[in-house]
This record gives C-alpha cells, structure tokens and sequence, in this order.
C-alpha cells in the first residue's frame, strides 16, 4: 500500500501508542486539520476486520469483549477495542467505564483499547468510530472491535458502519415478542446469548433461533447465527471468535460491501448536515423562538435548511 | 460553541480516574468519578488495584488530559511517583497528575517535587476540584 509522505499516517505505523491516541483524540475532536490526512489515512488501510458489539447493558458485552480479546491474542492477533458509552444530553460529561472489565489486557503491547464517549448528536459518533476504526486499522490492529450500549438508534448505527456485528443478549431479557421488534436484533449477524450459565439461556437461545429463522432485511440473504457463551469463564468464545473470523468473508462480498458503503455516506452526510445547521449563528435563535412559541419547530427548522 | 458549557474549551476535558496499589475502597474515586461526569468532564474510571505501569498504558491509550490517583492505603511515596516516571518516559509530558485520598503533610511536598501537581485531602468538594482541573488541564494543540 502506498503511504504517501503523510506524516500523520506514518506516525501509525511506527508501532508507537501515543501518536495513534493523539490523532484520536483528533477525530474525536473534529480536528479540521485531520481532514487533509483522510485520503492518505484510507488508502494505507490494511483490512482489519471491523466488528461491532452491542446489546442492552448489564448483558456482559464488556466481559465478553475481554474474553474474545484473550481468544485473539492467544492466536497470535494485535486487537483494537473502541468502547462507546453515552455522554451526558445535560452536562456533556460522561463516564466510560469498560475498562474496568478489559485491565488485564492494559499492559499488553498489542491490545490498544480506547473509550469513547457519544457526545450527542453534534459529536457526529458514527463517522467518529469509523475513521477510529480506520485509525487502528492502518496501525495493524485486527481485528477492531467496537462496542456500544444498544440502546438508542445511533448505537445501532454504529453497529451497521461495523464488517461484523454481534449482538449480546442475556437469558431471559424478554419473550419472543421483544425478539421481532424492529431495532437491534435486525442489525445482528450473530447473536451471542451469553452468561449461558444462567438458567434459561438454551430455551433463550432456541426461542430467538425461532423468531429469526428468516433473513429479514440482511443483504447476506440468511438468518444470523445464534450462539451461547458464558464470557466469565470462556465457554463459547472459541467458537464465537470462529463464527466472526467466518463471517468476515460474508462481508466482504461486493453486495455487502456496497451496501454498507451507501450507509458510511448516508450517515456521513447526514451527521454534517445536521452539525451544519446547528453550529449557524441563528441557531440560538430559533430556538428560542420554538422555545417562546414564536415559531413552530417545522418552520424553524426550514429556516435552518431551507428546501 | 454552546453557550451552556460551563467553560471556554469546544471539548469535554477528559479525566482517568484510578485506584493505584492493593487497597479495596473506591467509594470515593466513584463518588468522584460521578461529580465529574456532572461538572461536564469524561471520565474514564479502570476500577481498582492498578499498578503505575497499567496506569500509564491506559493513560496513554486514552490520551487523556488528566490523570486522578486516589490512593487510601498508605503506600502513595512507592507507587505515585512512578506513575508520573512512567508517564512522562512516554512523552505525556503534559498530562496534569493529581491525587486523593489519605496523604500525610509531611509526604505532600515529596509527591509535588516527583510531579504530583495537586493533592485534594479528606473534605475536598467536588466543585473545588472540578474548577481545579478546568484551569489546570492542558489545551488542544
């Protein structure tokens, strides 16, 4: 791959940590300056398999990254980790707290874990977690793993920017009903019903196999496969880690690959059309005025992006 | 930027909070953690018995403007210092370290001079040193 002279770029490549953090914090930040590197930055990717994990909190989505971190390393694999957690819609302020599962890997040289919070609509995550993702994939990181609370719809965006997702359920969280709703069970490639210790996670397992026997909307045209581990003592995880390795293949058709392409720009756009109009000057202002009933929101937000 | 942030800077200040050495009681890192989170900062919290050196390696994987150590155990003079060492080996020369906890007077001047920039005692609020970090934290380059 052509590196270009892009210094940026070829800080990632030293095996150095520190310039990796620093030009995250930059994508974080929306750095103008990194926008020149972008070019450079994707064209040295080195096609690290991104998989994302999500599933509602308290379902072990952190202990069982921890554990698919330990399988990967045991066969010899350098492993990213971009954990999101929401930032406050009150203060800005966050606490990101999936460290606390992962320490045992902090001192290994080839793991690199990053936390990151949402920062509201205005952060623009999806786009952010992307560009990190390719951040530690030109670094050598695969695979990537990116982990976020499923539970709003810019979680599950983030889980479809991802090569591969798993979704995390635990026994038990709901009938068969939960299972067909819209929303994250759909964006599932494999679903992992962990804490299989527990009882009920077999019959949780076959009812979710039940309800999703059909391909639903999935450009791979087959319904996700549905797995049971037990992330504290690592029961499943081999074979969890082998159904993401065999799934990357699935992703990299060229219809899977489009698809997701179409929904990177779809998501691109969108989160800087919407950090557009709501850094203008007016913005303040019509605010106010939905807020004192001058205006009406629909008005406003004509005023803001007129058609 | 937005003209609710309770400062200047564009961007959360982000915060790792840890719990160097062997001692079991994190009540007040959580309670600190959680404030902070309130006064607008990301905080990153590792849960507890650390070592300086996974420390350091979250601090810089997380590239974070502050470094809190909340220590109760009395083993501060060993284990604070090299944390700062550790950090600064790895070019976080700007990275504020500050520390909580129970820290006798007498050690206070010692963790200052190996780097320790502040050290809140028992009865320190919250607010105190929320303001503490915002003046202190470094600025994006």
């Amino acid at each position: 791959m052509t590196q270009g002279a892009d210094p940026l770029v070829e800080g990632l490549t030293g095996g150095e940590r520190l310039p990796l953090a620093r030009l995250l914090t930059r994508i974080e930040n929306g750095d103008p300056t990194v926008r020149s590197s972008l070019p450079a930055l994707l064209a040295a990717g080195r096609g690290g398999h991104v998989v994302g994990v999500t599933g509602p909190p308290g379902s072990g989505k952190s202990t069982l990254v921890n554990a698919l971190i330990g399988e990967w390393r045991r066969r010899g694999r350098r492993v990213g980790i971009l954990a999101v957690d929401p930032s406050s819609p009150y203060t800005r302020g966050a606490i990101l707290g999936d460290r606390i599962r992962m320490m045992e890997h902090a001192a290994d040289r080839d793991v690199f874990m990053r936390s990151m919070a949402s920062r509201g609509e205005l952060g623009g995550i999806a786009v952010t977690t992307w560009l990190a993702a390719a951040a530690l994939d030109v670094a050598g990181y695969d695979p990537i793993l990116i982990e976020t609370v499923g539970a709003g719809q810019s979680e599950v965006e983030i889980a479809r920017l991802a090569e591969t997702t798993v979704v995390v359920e635990a026994p038990e969280m709901g009938d068969e009903v939960q299972a067909i709703k819209a929303g994250l069970l759909e964006v599932a490639d494999i679903v992992a019903v962990n804490k299989g210790d527990r009882p009920g996670a077999d019959r949780t397992a076959r009812q979710l196999r039940a309800m999703l026997s059909t391909a639903g909307g999935r450009v791979e045209r087959s319904p996700p496969r549905v797995m049971v581990t037990t992330a504290t003592t690592g029961e499943g995880v081999g074979p969890l880690a082998d159904a993401i390795e065999a799934h990357r293949e699935v992703a990299r058709t060229a219809i899977a690959a489009g698809e997701r392409a179409r929904h990177q720009l779809h998501r691109a756009v969108s989160e800087l059309a919407w950090r557009r109009a709501a850094t203008r000057d007016d913005f303040s202002d019509i605010v106010e005025g939905v807020a004192g009933r001058t205006l009406d929101p629909l008005t406003g937000a004509d005023r803001l992006l007129p058609e | 930027m937005n003209n609710e942030t309770p400062d200047d800077r564009a961007t959360p200040i982000r915060v790792l909070i840890a719990k160097p050495g062997l001692d079991g009681h994190d009540r007040g890192a959580k309670v600190l953690a959680r404030g902070l989170r309130d006064e607008g900062f990301e905080v990153i919290y590792t849960g507890l018995r650390q070592t300086p050196e996974m420390i350091a390696d979250a601090a810089e994987q997380e590239d974070v403007d502050i470094v809190g150590l909340s220590i109760l155990s009395g083993a501060h003079m060993a284990l604070l210092p090299r944390t700062v060492a550790l950090m600064r080996d790895r070019g976080m020369d700007d990275v504020l370290v500050a520390a909580g906890g129970i820290i006798p007077d007498a050690d206070i001047v010692k963790l200052k001079e190996a780097g320790v920039a502040e050290i809140f005692g028992p009865g320190t609020s919250i607010g105190q040193i929320a303001r503490y970090f915002r003046e202190n934290a470094r600025r994006p380059s």
